[in-house]
């Protein structure tokens, strides 16, 4: 084919090679590239020192069957088989490592990225009201430092001066610059980060080389990597049964002597069984899956700041979700247009659709937008109405509108607050009508904000109605807390509002419970008594005062745009500060304890078949019924051991990827979860090796002079 | 009526027995020691050995108390055995050899009941009924004592019993009173079962007497003795204290011990009696009778699966010999048949009994390893008394353990964490028999002497071997007939089995209850593993048919796998 196409002149080849490229650019991120088992290769080597191999004692046994059998080999080695079960022990070893390598080198790019954000930025301290410039390493706990355009922010901070946008793309990834100030929620700046305008003063929070650029670094490339309670707990279990499984092959030689199969369990065979039984699938691939587990919060751009805190997300039994921003969308949005009893629904639309022109608020948008689906009215611009002036919203006036000129006589449209508008209209004269107060007030009970549209024209002053506006609830939000509900987790959510609102918005959410009008007190109240309960909880926040509460949470998950102390309060951050991402945060927890737990099931459950392959291999000779047990009926007994060793050794490669993407995880109940996974990967890994060891048996016998 | 039918019929009769006896006595097991009240009987007790049955007890005070009478107890029932000589009421029999005395010390008090002596030949009325058949009671007792630290352990949270200033959650971390736990055992369950049990037994015809030895008969280069004694009473408490010990060499197979086809029903029902009616006093003391019967399904799929397999090797099989007596006929009773000597044979051997109405040794090599292997379980299904419920319970933490982890959740069992403290005491645990098991037969099958006791080469002189330890260490007591472990060597390493795989274990079981208690339990969810289903308990019988399978394969096929598949 590829040569009758090249032969071909009227095509043009060099078209075809980008989309021949294709494929390979495609993989990357988050999926597992094979080149990266390569790659990762040297690093892999490296770990095979014996003081990083014992952090694994499954591993660690390993790693001395294969100098046990290289030995052997090395003084026996016209002895194929000894060469063959020895290289495959290695293999096992380094393969192990592998695991561990390509999962941490995934970190590593990040990291790398990370490491240029931190140049040595030089300080401007502040002393006694003079600046002097420093190195950013000489910083200390508590000085003043200036930064101004252009300027790199040389260590962590808060903002105790002045007004900034700064450029936090080196961290966060979002190329758009935030604000930082002094003062409130937003003056926590990270070192590292650029000043794009203005100056401010910034307070140093911490010493050099521990700030929150170095410990993601840190994080990411798995240096401050412990482990985890429950990956400490599956590795003494492990232990346990490697033990177990070193005594009954050591006491096995004893017996073979008696049954008089000594020649058939030399050390080599006797090692190769070992290393079958111990769980090593596992053993190789735990750490991997633990980097991995972390990795994928980094992808989410959430950094935890231990694993332990991964794991307690797994085991969330209430999620604390504040409203805004999570719940509902961040603004509330005009719903409905509610005429006073003179006016039409079509007038009133119109002058809200005029006097909202010139509010750029998320609400005063949410009023044209809502005026052009309702009524079809098209948003008119500034310049095509002519003699308007403008009356733009503000915090102080609490109105927008314009005043127009239409055919000789003055129009003037106001829209905004309550209050505001009714002493507007009082102070132009005009009557105020009932039902305009009435409706507001119905409004406000049913949880929604009123705002009343008011006009000055030839008949003079007057409300022509009301606007609706409501909370609206993110979509998809519904099924999300069903499917948690599923998987046991109780949400509640928190507002300010007061409780008629949030009962409202709770009910049409569906989230379970709510905290209204809630204080820092209030939150940190129902976390204690949520966890005096036996409950783990998670939440999110980002100011001071939620410092205690994310402190006392089980997960506490601080947004990046939040304060320093909210930060460090945490035991997560979550650079997007999105808070809707508690709800993945959990799923990745519960995904990482699944992998960990199916790939047990998995290597415990493949030594049967090795039983099968090995112990007629050995014992055959001696007790010719027990070839009765070799049911895959295997080629030789060489052939039989080795298979199984080359079994145990592929399985970890060919595992590698789950280990690193982890174990797919749909929200369902617990009981469908088991009966799936012990489907899978219980009943799968009692079956899976006595098709692989037949497939590998089926191969070695081709090889002339063995089979 | 076939023999296979006839047994199909007997099993019936047996669950249907079991099946009513379970709720009434389970839930008088979980009065007995939930209750707050004393006997006046039993005030007199604690004031006699100065206890203060009232002190809730920590499970290091707990563990004092258990290894301390344990220890007094060996140490009694050896100067007994040592000074039989110079006793009264001892038939003439000399003293006991240090040995053996030594072995036979740890092997009651272990509630293991491996004899390396034939009683009719070598103990007096005085070492039976003083101190065999005491601690058949109270070594029932304490293993009872301990599965209810368990149990508690699981039941209680840490605000619960907490005195403290100001009501503090801080717990005590206490599991219950070790003395109260004893006594009551005794007295309010172990004694009155016995009472009744014994007259059933007498009525079938097992002897009652303080009577000498009679000489019957005379044969060629000998003569015929019987013995008379309290057997009766001994048999009962050694069927339903999972003990095991014979008054006679030939145990449960004697007419004095066993005289028909329903005395050996009724001594199965005996045997199986408490240990599955513990599984209703667990689900009660926890709250959760469902939780109780997921426990119970384990432990009955277990039995019945091994009846099943054991039936299987015995009625089947080929040649002359076979054909003629309908199946294995070699080592079983006619009185019994194949049938019934094969539940017995299960349910001794699954149950830490040990006590036996056929010969082992003489079963097919399969069936031979089906007993085998259901001792190498680790006597949880249904298992000893007290020892079943235990290691069951064990096991089912290692199990939630590792399929916990599927269902997205760090694993917990009725609502406590298995963290890593409660990981490390249940592997530690998992650790102890196969370690003196396989450790044991290796150094046996290693030196020179030991081979000698053999009386079979080849696969089944191994299994002569591996029987012994598997049986010593797991406390069951049962012997593979052939092997001659009147021996310095296996009197002193099958004694130090039994005794390490008694108390060894316990320590572990105790730190794990301690540890337990002083946990808050977390409330189930949708999200929580369904302990009480189904499911679990099909993954709880896969985990430890697994776990004994792996640590066991390669000896079983040395052993009965090689004399099995030989035909």
């Amino acid at each position: 084919m590829s040569s009758t196409d090249s032969a071909t002149p009227t095509r043009a080849p060099h078209r075809d090679l980008p989309t021949g490229r294709g494929p390979e650019r495609r993989v990357g991120g988050g999926l597992f590239d094979p080149g990266q088992l390569l790659t990762s290769l040297p690093d892999a080597l490296g770990k095979l020192h014996p003081r990083v191999m014992i952090k694994s004692p499954v591993m660690f046994v390993v790693l001395v069957g294969s100098v046990l059998t290289t030995a052997l080999a090395v003084k026996d080695p016209g002895n194929w088989f000894g060469w063959a079960i020895t290289g495959w022990l290695w293999l096992t070893t380094i393969f192990a490592n592998l695991a561990e390598a390509v999962a941490e080198g995934r970190g590593k790019a990040q990291a790398d990225t990370l490491r240029r954000a931190k140049t040595d930025a030089v300080a401007r301290r502040l002393s006694g009201g003079t600046e002097e410039q420093v190195p950013g390493a000489e910083l200390r706990v508590g000085d003043l430092v200036v930064c101004e355009a252009g300027d790199i922010i040389p260590g962590d901070g808060d903002v105790v001066e002045g007004v900034a946008s700064v450029d936090e793309s080196a961290i966060t990834g979002e190329s758009a610059p935030v604000i930082r100030e002094s003062g409130g929620d937003r003056s926590a700046v990270t070192g590292g980060t650029k000043v794009l305008s203005d100056r401010i003063v910034v307070k140093v929070t911490t010493k050099p080389g521990e700030s929150f650029i170095d410990r993601m670094i840190n994080l990411v490339e798995g240096a401050a990597r412990q482990k985890t309670p429950n990956e400490t707990a599956l590795n003494i279990l492990l232990a346990s049964l490697t033990i177990i499984f070193l005594l009954a092959v050591v006491t096995l030689k004893p017996f073979a002597i008696y049954a008089g199969a000594d020649d058939q369990t030399s050390l080599i065979v006797l090692s190769a069984l070992l290393v079958c039984l111990i769980p090593t699938t596992i053993g190789a691939l735990l750490s991997a899956i633990g980097i991995a587990g972390m990795d994928r919060l980094v992808q989410r751009n959430v950094l935890a700041m231990s694993g332990r805190a991964v794991e307690a997300a797994g085991d969330v039994s209430t999620l604390l979700l504040d409203k805004t921003g999570t719940v509902t969308l961040g603004n509330r949005q005009a719903a409905e247009f509610v005429p006073v009893t003179a006016t039409t629904a079509a007038e009133l639309a119109d002058a809200a659709q005029l006097s909202s022109l010139a509010d750029e608020t998320p609400e005063g948008r949410s009023i044209v937008v809502l005026a052009k689906e309702q009524y079809g009215l098209r948003e008119r611009h500034a310049g095509e109405l002519e003699h308007a002036e403008w009356v733009p919203f503000t915090a102080r006036t609490r109105m927008s509108g314009v005043d127009l000129t239409e055919d000789g006589t003055a129009r003037k449209v106001r829209k905004g607050a309550t209050g505001a508008v009714l002493a507007w209209v009082r102070e132009h004269g005009g009557a105020l009508a009932d039902d305009a107060e009435g409706t507001a007030n119905a409004i406000s009970q049913a949880g929604g904000t009123p705002l009343l549209v008011a006009v000055e024209d030839g008949k003079g002053a007057r409300v022509l109605g009301v606007v609706h506006l409501k909370d609206v609830v993110k979509e998809g939000m519904r099924e999300r807390f069903e499917e948690l509900r599923r998987m046991g987790i109780k949400t509640v959510m928190i507002t300010g509002d007061n409780p008629l609102t949030a009962r409202a918005i709770a009910e049409e959410a569906g989230v379970d419970d709510f905290l209204a009008e809630a204080t820092p007190e209030d939150k940190m109240a129902l976390i204690k008594r949520e966890q005096a309960g036996g409950k783990l909880v998670a939440m999110t926040g980002d100011g001071t005062n939620d410092a205690p509460a994310l402190a006392q949470a089980d997960v506490g998950v601080a947004m990046n745009t939040g304060t320093s102390a909210a930060k460090e309060a945490g035991n997560m951050v979550d650079l997007d500060s999105n808070p809707t991402k508690l709800i993945e945060i959990v799923e990745i927890g519960k995904q990482l304890l699944i992998t960990r737990g199916a790939l047990t099931t998995f290597s415990i459950a493949n030594d049967v078949a090795k039983y099968f392959a090995i112990i007629p291999a050995m014992f055959a000779v001696a007790y010719p019924g027990l070839d009765k047990l070799n049911i895959m009926n295997l080629s030789s007994p060489e052939s039989a051991i080795l298979s199984a060793v080359i079994f145990n050794a592929l399985i970890i490669v060919a595992l590698v990827p789950l280990a690193l993407k982890g174990v797919r995880y749909r929200p369902m109940s617990a009981d469908r979860m088991l009966r799936r996974n012990l489907g899978i990967y219980g009943l799968g890994g009692l079956v899976a090796p006595f098709l692989g060891i037949k497939l590998i048996d089926l191969l070695i016998s081709l090889i002339p002079g063995i089979g | 009526m076939t023999p296979f039918l006839a047994a199909v019929l007997q099993l019936v009769a047996l669950i249907g027995a079991l099946a009513l006896a379970y709720r009434p006595l389970g839930d008088h097991m979980a009065r007995v020691y939930s209750s707050d009240r004393h006997l006046r009987v039993e005030r007199w007790m604690y004031r006699a050995i100065g206890a203060d049955p009232d002190a809730d007890m920590r499970w290091p005070a707990y563990l004092r108390g258990v290894l301390a009478f344990s220890a007094a107890g060996v140490l009694f029932l050896y100067l007994l055995q040592r000074l039989q000589g110079s006793l009264p009421g001892s038939l003439g029999f000399s003293s006991i050899d240090p040995d053996q005395a030594f072995n036979t010390a740890a092997s009651f008090v272990s509630n293991t009941n491996w004899q390396s002596y034939s009683g009719e030949q070598a103990m007096g009325h005085v070492v039976q009924t003083a101190g065999l058949a005491v601690q058949n009671f109270v070594s029932a007792a304490v293993g009872m004592a301990v599965a209810m630290t368990l149990v508690r352990g699981f039941a209680r949270t840490r605000a619960q019993g907490s005195t403290g200033l100001g009501g503090a959650p801080h717990g005590t971390g206490g599991l219950g009173n070790f003395w109260a736990d004893l006594v009551r055992g005794v007295l309010r369950i172990l004694l009155p079962i016995s009472v009744v049990g014994a007259l059933v037994l007498v009525a079938c015809g097992a002897i009652q007497n303080f009577a000498g030895i009679h000489e019957v008969g005379r044969f060629t280069g000998g003569s015929q003795q019987w013995n008379g004694g309290a057997v009766a009473s001994q048999e009962v408490i050694k069927e339903l204290g999972t003990n095991g010990g014979g008054y006679f060499n030939a145990n449960s197979s004697h007419p004095f011990e066993n005289p028909n086809g329903f005395s050996n029903l009724f001594e199965i029902f005996l045997i199986l009696l408490i240990p599955f009616a513990l599984t209703r006093t667990f689900g009660r003391m926890v709250g959760s009778v469902r939780q109780g019967y997921a426990v119970l399904a384990t432990m009955v799929g277990i039995w019945i699966g091994f009846v099943l397999l054991m039936w299987a090797t015995e009625f089947a099989g080929h040649g002359p010999a076979f054909e003629a007596a309908g199946g294995a006929m070699e080592g079983k009773e006619t009185r019994f048949g194949i049938g019934a000597s094969s539940i017995f044979a299960v349910s001794t051997t699954l149950t830490s009994t040990g006590a036996v109405d056929s010969f082992h040794s003489s079963y097919t090599g399969l069936g031979g390893g089906i007993a085998m292997l259901g001792m190498q379980l680790g006597e949880i299904a249904p298992g000893g008394v007290g020892s079943g419920l235990y290691g069951m319970l064990i096991m089912a933490i290692i199990a939630v353990f590792i399929a916990g982890l599927m269902v997205g959740r760090t694993p917990e069992y009725l609502g406590k964490k298995i963290g890593t403290r409660e990981i490390k005491l249940a592997a530690c645990y998992l650790l102890v028999t196969p370690a003196l098991v396989l450790c044991f037969t290796a150094a046996a099958m290693s030196l020179d002497t030991p081979a000698h006791s053999m009386t079979n080469s080849g696969a089944h002189g191994f299994s002569e071997v591996l029987y012994a330890y598997t049986s010593g260490a797991n406390n069951n007591g049962s012997a593979f007939a052939g092997l001659n472990a009147d021996t310095q060597w296996f009197n002193t390493t099958i004694g130090l089995a039994m005794l390490l795989g008694r108390f060894v274990p316990m320590v572990f079981v105790l730190a794990l209850a301690g540890s337990l208690a002083q946990q808050r339990p977390i409330p189930a969810t949708a999200g929580t593993l369904r302990t009480e289903k189904p499911l679990f308990t099909g993954l709880l019988v896969g985990v430890i048919m697994i776990v004994a399978g792996l640590t066991y394969f390669p000896a079983l096929a040395l052993g009965p796998l090689a004399e099995g598949l030989a035909a």
